[in-house]
């Protein structure tokens, strides 16, 4: 749903194109499963969810998209050079010492990051905080998304955010959560269950299947806020 | 008593009234608690239930909301006990202020020992220290109800991460104005007193001219950005470059911005403040601290009496 660049496709981008231009960023393969692990997530928000325009960076109405699982951004460059936010060019010299891009993003140097991320248990609360910053003035068209990782929630800050959240209603906040297993010990009850008790309206879904996550982001969910749990395949690092 | 409003109040009352003004004044402002001062803020939580926050005992999410408040285009006041502000939320601080370039006035009470008997947990010495390693953060230490109500009506009016820090102890008298200015002549070195930290040096001063020895004594509130100019002008008209800086946090917090402000100039500085050499593990109250640390008027007129006897 972003407005393309047209100087760089006519056509919608696909999932393809997007795993393409990650190969044109190295160095980080350390995160390289944080990174393709949100691939399809990004994916489906930027192509058929998010209503936000690489032209009109600053419109007080868009949808808010955060990345708070920061690290191995590869995807999620890819995703917004592939809709026009960034050009593909600049891909190749990421981290480089003229590059904008740095391997955690800031929204200070790169167009269309919404926040700066990297150390992890930030996203959710900003979310909070944005979703309530638009409320107060009045814009309840534009959607607040953040997108964390099941390990990631971890940090307890997180749940600072999960606990307020639907106590103040915040319906316009989705926290999608990808989960490749990674966190130590698990979730007794699953991730979604842990939402649901707070009061979120809690879907899990396939990370992988485009039209499962599209059903999931655009579910309604009036009054409360929504958690996506997306099942990716578990992320071997033991 | 405070001319301005009227009826003596103390800096956390000033605090209360001056953002209810803002909130009924200004649509951007917002304010965020963390359980924290609410019974003060009763009808403004009803009345701007979108712009008044309560988030419970959560203060990474208090700094975090601020940020995402800011993000929107708001301007937050985010306000707790000094610790809980500044010291359990640092990386917030860090990272959804300052680093997402998002604004926010940080308004704390507590200070370094304003309740004694609440003990360790509930002091903050350290705070300006901490806030010291952050870019830009601008820090004011008021030193009277006025001065406070003042310094936040600036800041609500301005961008970027700002911290007021509110105590319990104040100076008889507000002082208007910006930067370090003079308050009492003097030949004999300057004592730079920081914010309610003037009486006890004004104290100190007048015990020390009747030993002869006559000092100049300035005032600042401000602390960062720190006036180094200002510094430098006051001290043109000093005798002798013997600068003692008297802060009501940590001893030395601001000894580096005084170095950068005299580079090249030949002094001496006195850093004193809260000791840095062990926890006192003390209650009673807070002149005892004030004794403890060397910052009542006859301790400061030792200390300045030796260093200028050197």
């Amino acid at each position: 749903m972003t407005a393309l660049s047209q100087e760089w496709t006519a056509e919608a981008p696909t999932v393809e194109l997007i795993r393409s231009l990650m190969t044109r960023m190295t160095g980080d393969e350390k995160h390289g499963a944080a990174a393709t692990s949100t691939l399809d997530l990004l994916h489906v928000l930027y192509q058929r969810v998010l209503r936000v325009d690489p032209g009109r960076l600053d419109d007080p109405d868009r949808d808010r998209f955060l990345l708070s699982k920061g690290h191995g951004p590869m995807a999620y460059y890819a995703v917004l050079a592939a809709h026009g936010f960034l050009d593909p060019d600049e891909l190749a010299d990421w981290s480089g010492r003229g590059s904008r891009l740095g391997m955690h993003p800031d929204r200070v140097l790169v167009p269309g990051v919404e926040v700066s991320s990297g150390s992890l248990g930030h996203g959710l609360g900003l979310a909070v905080g944005t979703a309530l910053g638009l409320r107060a003035q009045g814009r309840l068209a534009p959607r607040v998304f953040v997108l964390v990782g099941d390990a990631e929630l971890d940090e307890g800050s997180n749940h600072e955010a999960i606990a307020v959240a639907a106590r103040m209603r915040l319906a316009a906040l989705t926290a999608v959560v990808v989960d490749n297993n990674s966190a130590s010990h698990g979730w007794p009850g699953g991730i979604a269950e842990r939402f649901a008790r707070e009061g979120w309206a809690a879907r899990t879904v396939d990370g992988r299947d485009h039209d499962q996550i599209f059903a999931a982001l655009t579910a309604a969910h009036p009054d409360q806020p929504s958690a996506v749990v997306a099942r990716v395949e578990r992320k071997d690092w033991r | 008593m405070s001319a301005a409003l009227d009826v003596p109040v103390d800096m956390r009352t000033a605090f209360v009234r001056t953002v209810a003004e803002l909130l009924d004044e200004d649509q951007s402002v917002a304010l965020v608690l963390a359980d924290m001062s609410t019974d003060h803020f009763r009808r403004e939580l009803r009345r701007y239930p979108d712009r008044v926050l309560n988030v419970g005992i959560r203060e990474q999410l208090l700094i975090s909301v601020a940020g995402g408040l800011a993000l929107t285009g708001l301007r937050p006041i985010a306000h707790t006990y000094a610790p809980f502000l500044v010291e359990r939320p640092f990386e917030q601080i860090k990272l959804d202020l300052v680093h997402q370039d998002a604004g926010a006035i940080l308004v704390s009470v507590g200070a370094s020992y304003d309740w004694p008997g609440g003990g360790r947990t509930h002091q903050s010495p350290g705070d300006v220290a901490l806030l010291d390693t952050l870019p830009g953060v601008r820090v004011h230490v008021p030193g009277h109800p006025d001065d406070a109500a003042r310094l936040l009506r600036a800041e609500a009016g301005r961008d970027g991460v700002a911290y007021l820090r509110l105590s319990a102890a104040a100076n008889a008298q507000p002082q208007p104005g910006s930067g370090l200015r003079l308050v009492r002549p003097g030949r004999r070195g300057l004592v730079v007193a920081v914010g309610p930290m003037l009486d006890p040096v004004l104290a100190a001063a007048k015990a020390l001219s009747c030993e002869g020895i006559h000092v100049a004594v300035a005032y600042l509130d401000t602390v960062r950005p720190f006036d180094g100019a200002g510094l430098r002008a006051v001290l043109a008209d000093v005798a002798t470059p013997e600068v003692v800086l008297v802060e009501p946090y940590l001893a030395g917090t601001s000894s580096h911005a005084v170095s950068e402000a005299l580079t090249g100039r030949a002094h001496r500085l006195l850093s004193l403040g809260v000791r840095r050499n062990g926890e006192l593990r003390v209650y009673g109250d807070a002149a005892d601290h004030d004794r403890a640390h060397g910052l009542d008027p006859a301790s400061l007129a030792v200390e300045v009496l030796a260093f200028l006897a050197c």
